[in-house]
């Protein structure tokens, strides 16, 4: 019999990793830059709870700081200096 | 730069106090719970950026940010520097003494039924330490948005 607690947190786990990979193809395939940067806050805010899973607490506040809030800051400044629309 | 519309400043002034107090928390309990000096201090300064993000960079002073950045490493060292006066560097003189700044003593395991309590009084250059931390990542972290942010503008405003 398959204990409910531990398939919970496996399935948990798997939905977050697979949201990882998913985001990060969303990162590469946004041609509109302003989505391509939310896309990445939302790939760190999955990172950070990669790691709260892991066991590592620390590192999962320093992520969500940093990686959700202030990369989006600063990438959002240079795209206003810049053009929105990707090139290709 | 330009303000932002109403719904991110209106948004941005009710987080405002909640994300403070949870970074002075995380500052204040660096050494009881996970976080520090560096993990408090970058919540609230991605405070700061989402404060200048909605409402502009004029009013800011980078001579001030400047100079609590360094005043906080300076701290930092010279607390470092101080335990060599009890003979080794980075020694935790504070704690367990008669100073009174974080100076209780960490109690032991027995008069308590959890083992991570222990009251906030504690740690001593641990936790003096963590508040430099603090107010140096926050000047850091806010001047580098700062300065990413009158870059970005200095086509368009002039600087």
């Amino acid at each position: 019999m398959v204990e409910w607690t531990t398939f919970l947190y496996d399935a948990t786990h798997l939905m977050v990793l697979i949201g990882i990979v998913a985001s990060a193809l969303m990162v590469v395939k946004f041609k509109d830059l302003i989505s391509a940067t939310i896309a990445l806050a939302a790939c760190s805010l999955l990172v950070s709870l990669e790691f709260l899973i892991l066991q590592a607490p620390d590192v999962a506040i320093a992520e969500a700081a940093v990686g959700a809030v202030l990369t989006t800051a600063i990438f959002i400044f240079a795209i206003k200096g810049s053009r929105r629309r990707e090139e290709y | 730069m330009e303000r932002m519309s109403p719904v991110v400043r209106t948004v941005v002034k009710i987080a405002f106090a909640p994300m403070f107090a949870f970074g002075a928390y995380i500052i204040l309990h660096g050494h009881l719970t996970p976080g520090g000096g560096f993990q408090g201090g970058a919540i609230i300064g991605s405070l700061m950026a989402l404060y200048l993000v909605a409402f502009g960079a004029t009013a800011w002073k980078k001579k001030l940010l400047s100079g609590l950045e360094s005043g906080g490493l300076l701290v930092f060292i010279g607390t470092g520097i101080l335990g060599l006066v009890s003979g080794l560097m980075f020694y935790n003189f504070l704690a367990d003494s008669d100073i009174p700044i974080f100076n209780e003593a960490v109690p032991t395991m027995l008069g308590y039924t959890h083992s991570n309590w222990a009251p906030l009084w504690t740690g001593g250059t641990i936790s003096v330490m963590n508040l430099a931390v603090g107010i140096e990542v926050i000047a850091g972290l806010t001047l580098i948005v700062i300065t990413m942010g009158l870059f970005a503008f200095e086509g368009k405003e002039g600087g």
